[in-house]
């Protein structure tokens, strides 16, 4: 990396203390359950004990007369317009198929009734007495019986809208063809083709979906929420309640985790109702079985890679064929399975023949949604598997090949274009990649050369080394919108005003950084608010990696804006030209060395001369989407007595361009990469022969504790990206990707099986070398 | 039902009115102690640490009546004049606080580690956090911050 290219930061590229640690450590009530309403009502949900079945009658009455209920709400007294829960910019690219209660259930935990009463003792009594007589259906509990022909439909309603192909089942297909896919293999010496297939997964943030709305004094709905995206609930809570937008507004206060699964309006229409029916407030919150069972999940799905290369490694052919299951609902449906190969193709854009087919099918089954990593978790499994079978093809060492064939500075790929959200993508070059550096670090740190291909047997255990390469985004480009608000006070201090919203990513803080640097203040001097629809300026909300990039970008500009109104103004106190004045440490100097202070300036501003509000309002919208890089690399120990697999040392190495606050990113990355694991090794949600979800706890779906995971080493290797704000670009999701294929290489390192399924449980690994014995 | 039980709440005595059957979490919370969490309400995931009696013990899983009597601390009573807990401190300065939401959890189960062990070594750490579910940072930071403490507890007592 050329120094010279990266400024000098005074609190950028600093690990400041986050804005809202010290509230967190000290338990203030922050989140949205720690404001108690007074007088509100709970409500609690009845959910379909049915994988696909028809409402003939629901009976109420006995419910209704329990001392204590205020209001059910059924497919009988509530709006019917569809819609879809996931939180997308407008118009969403999931279609419209779902209700707030429909006559039809889909999956069993499908909203049936919602109760609103005084305690949520009475209101869970009351769900009890609701009597639902159901007509079942035939269900379709795989993707195989999805696509067969005679398959039950499950979307056969006449007023959805945005579906492929709902007599099939289909929800989504994604079709690109980048030169002569055949003739690509044609020309390769070596091919590789494999099928993986993933599990159901849950998000699990540790505080679940939670929602407060009351009426404001004014008569309007103020809906409190655990939301990714307060301005796509505000606006699908309008839509859905045929309530005009200005009288809704969604607040997003501290929210305990979301990775995805708050992306998704889940709560906030049943709230809003309630609340708008009874005049009261109202709470609702999700069990941890609902969360589950009820909430999202990241879609299962099966992907095909076909590898084609010369002798010299370097790839001519990719072919990736995807069948994503979205469950009953087609949230997130066409993007996700798109992310499969958006965010994996452009990796390895030396292969001029290129294929991609994807496909999205509704199921009886648990709903997908948003989740970290957003399909290239799926993709990355089979791509990076698949690479590493190349490798050991052309008997080159894994970590050579990716060296052959990973994208560079300079570079493009057709598939950047080809391969959008919805609509087609942007075409970008590549400005920043330090891959090739993450790739030496990582394996130095791992101690590649001496480990790989040496197994190393400890009693029955045996220990291996994996590795693999990703890339992500950061934001949607020419989609995801951001604006930043910055006013000064009389002290020099600013308020920042984001629509950006920080889910414990420490975005509050990185944004603030931003603002900082450009102003030449100490954070301590940024006032950081967020997320608050009545207050803040918009912003799509946290999801694609987008915040730093996009929402930083903003905060940037507006912070420019700002600093020139102050040089503007400091100019007529110090008789100096504004563009020979320079600000920083609080301060506004000329080349005379004069200088006033940040506070001078701002009183003068506000009481004497010329008085003016100094402040700005600026937006930003990504021409493009940066990838950051990741080296991954693991050495993990297989018992070949008992299958189990244990994960000895995991290093991460990033480019994520500069990174604003490094240890919020390291933080990002060794979360990531322990989710990643928890896939990986230990999470599926098991669902039965009637689609039912049996093991909706912590106890029974397994995410990683500490003792369970290693010191994680993350990395962040030095990188500047041109159109990043300060250099940076996205950290959130890229960690997430490269467990599983990280760990299924590193197993076949140790005890030589290929695993296709995830999770890599004792039973799947005992099976496997079994199998080998078998063959063998 | 309702019972009337005593509860000594970060060092302040209360006589506090409880329902047949409620947990010692939501009477804590009812109370105002709103850094205990509800992430299960199974015992699984630890965000509802607090200390009974010195104990870390997670109190979905404890019934209010059998805390009658007894000593329970919370992340709201650790900062004294004004000045944080070093655990708490170390938090703030490692960068261990992602989402904060389990945050309280661990620093009550962390507290109680080196109130039996004040010299451990990471392995202890990880499995004293063996209760505590976190989902935003892998652990890395959070075992730094104890560790830290445990090593600033050890100078403030040698000195």
């Amino acid at each position: 990396m050329p120094d010279q290219t990266v400024p000098h930061f005074k609190v950028v590229g600093h690990s400041e203390p986050k804005v809202d640690a010290y509230a967190l450590v000290t338990g203030k009530p922050v989140f949205v359950e720690d404001v108690d309403v007074d007088g509100s009502l709970h409500i609690a949900f009845l959910t379909s004990p049915h994988a696909h079945a028809q409402i003939i009658e629901i009976d109420t009455s006995r419910a209704e007369v329990l001392p204590g209920v205020a209001l059910i709400l059924t497919h009988e007294n509530t709006p019917t317009r569809r819609y879809t829960t996931a939180g997308q910019g407008y118009p969403e690219p999931s279609p419209y198929d779902a209700r707030m209660f429909d006559n039809t259930v889909r999956f069993v935990g499908d909203r049936v009734a919602a109760v609103a009463a005084e305690t949520l003792e009475i209101a869970h009594a009351a769900v009890r007495l609701i009597d639902v007589q159901y007509e079942t259906l035939p269900a379709v509990l795989s993707i195989d019986a999805a696509l067969a022909v005679d398959a039950p439909v499950i979307h056969d309603e006449d007023d959805a809208t945005g579906i492929h192909e709902a007599a099939r089942n289909t929800v989504s297909v994604v079709k690109v063809d980048v030169g002569d896919i055949e003739a690509g293999f044609a020309r390769s010496a070596a091919v590789v083709e494999i099928v993986c297939e993933t599990q159901y997964a849950q998000h699990a943030p540790i505080e679940p979906h939670v929602v407060q709305g009351y009426l404001d004094n004014d008569g309007r709905l103020v809906l409190v929420s655990s939301t990714q995206v307060p301005f796509h609930a505000r606006r699908i809570v309008s839509r859905v309640l045929d309530l005009p937008l200005y009288k809704v507004r969604v607040i997003k206060p501290r929210i305990g985790g979301g990775f995805g699964v708050k992306q998704e309006i889940l709560l906030e229409d049943v709230v809003g109702l309630v609340t708008m029916r009874t005049g009261r407030p109202s709470l609702a919150v999700l069990s941890r079985p609902e969360e589950f069972f009820a909430s999202r999940t990241r879609h299962p799905m099966r992907v095909r890679v076909k590898l084609g290369a010369g002798n010299d490694g370097v790839l001519r052919a990719v072919d990736m064929e995807v069948i994503s299951n979205t469950g009953a609902y087609g949230s997130h449906a066409l993007t996700v399975m798109s992310n499969v190969g958006s965010k994996t193709l452009p990796l390895y854009n030396k292969a001029s023949d290129v294929r991609f087919d994807g496909k999205t099918v509704y199921t009886n089954m648990p709903v997908g949604g948003a989740y970290r990593g957003y399909g290239a978790t799926q993709g990355y499994f089979a791509l990076e598997t698949a690479m590493d079978e190349l490798a050991e093809d052309l008997a080159m060492d894994p970590v050579e090949l990716r060296r052959r064939n990973h994208i560079r500075v300079g570079e493009t790929s057709p598939i950047f274009e080809a391969i959008g959200e919805g609509k087609a993508g942007v075409e970008q070059m590549v400005k920043s990649c330090e891959l090739e550096q993450c790739i030496d670090i990582g394996a130095e740190r791992i101690g590649w050369d001496a480990k790989h291909g040496a197994r190393r047997r400890d009693g029955s255990w045996v220990h291996g080394v994996g590795m693999s390469v990703h890339m992500q985004g950061s934001g949607i480009a020419d989609v995801d919108m951001a604006a930043a608000t910055i006013k000064m006070n009389d002290d020099g201090s600013f308020n920042l005003l984001i629509g950006a919203t920080d889910l414990g990513t420490g975005s509050d803080t990185i944004l603030g950084q931003i603002a900082a640097e450009v102003l030449g203040v100490p954070l301590a001097k940024i006032i950081v608010y967020s997320s608050d629809t009545d207050v803040t300026p918009f912003d799509t909300g946290a999801y694609a990696s987008s915040t730093t990039y996009v929402s930083g970008n903003a905060v940037r500009i507006v912070a420019e804006q700002v600093r020139d109104q102050i040089l503007e103004v400091a100019s007529f106190m110090l008789d100096e030209e504004a563009a020979r004045l320079r600000i920083g440490s609080e301060r506004v100097a000329s080349p005379m060395g004069e200088s006033v202070t940040l506070e001078d300036v701002g009183l003068r501003a506000l009481y004497a001369t010329d008085q003016v509000q100094i402040g700005a309002t600026a937006s930003y919208v990504g021409a493009e989407s940066p990838p950051p890089f990741l080296a991954s690399f693991a050495e993990v120990a297989v018992d070949t007595e008992t299958g189990q697999v244990k994960i000895i040392d995991y290093v991460a190495a990033a480019d994520c361009g500069v990174p604003i606050n490094p240890a919020a990113a390291e933080g990002q990355l060794e979360g990531a990469v322990a989710n990643g694991i928890g896939y990986a090794l230990t999470e599926e949600m098991l669902i039965s022969d009637h689609g039912r979800v049996r093991n909706p706890t912590f106890f029974d779906y397994k995410i990683p504790a500490a003792p369970d995971l290693p010191r994680i080493r993350a990395i962040l290797i030095d990188s500047y990206e041109p159109t990043g704000p300060m250099g940076a670009k996205s950290i959130a999701e890229i960690g997430i990707n490269a467990p599983i294929p990280t760990i299924a290489n590193a197993i076949y390192d140790a005890v030589g099986v290929r695993l296709r399924t995830t999770p890599f449980t004792p039973e799947r690994v005992l099976d496997a070398l079994e199998g080998i014995q078998q063959n063998g | 039902m309702k019972q009337t039980i005593a509860l000594t709440i970060n060092g302040t005595r209360r006589s506090i009115e409880t329902e047949l059957g409620e947990t010692l979490l939501e009477v804590l919370r009812r109370n105002g102690m709103k850094s205990v969490k509800l992430g299960c309400d199974t015992g699984d995931c630890g965000a509802c640490a607090v200390l009974l009696d010195g104990s870390a013990v997670n109190a979905c899983m404890v019934l209010a009546v059998a805390a009658d009597g007894k000593d329970v601390d919370t992340v709201e009573g650790l900062e004294h004049d004004g000045r944080l807990h070093p655990m708490q401190q170390a938090m703030i300065d490692v960068g261990a606080v992602q989402c904060g939401f389990c945050t309280p959890g661990i620093l009550m189960s962390g507290i109680d580690l080196l109130s039996r062990n004040p010299d451990p070594t990471e392995d202890e750490v990880r499995e004293a956090l063996a209760g505590n579910l976190c989902r935003c940072t892998g652990y890395v930071k959070q075992v730094d911050v104890i560790l830290a403490t445990a090593r600033l507890q050890a100078g403030e007592t040698d000195a």
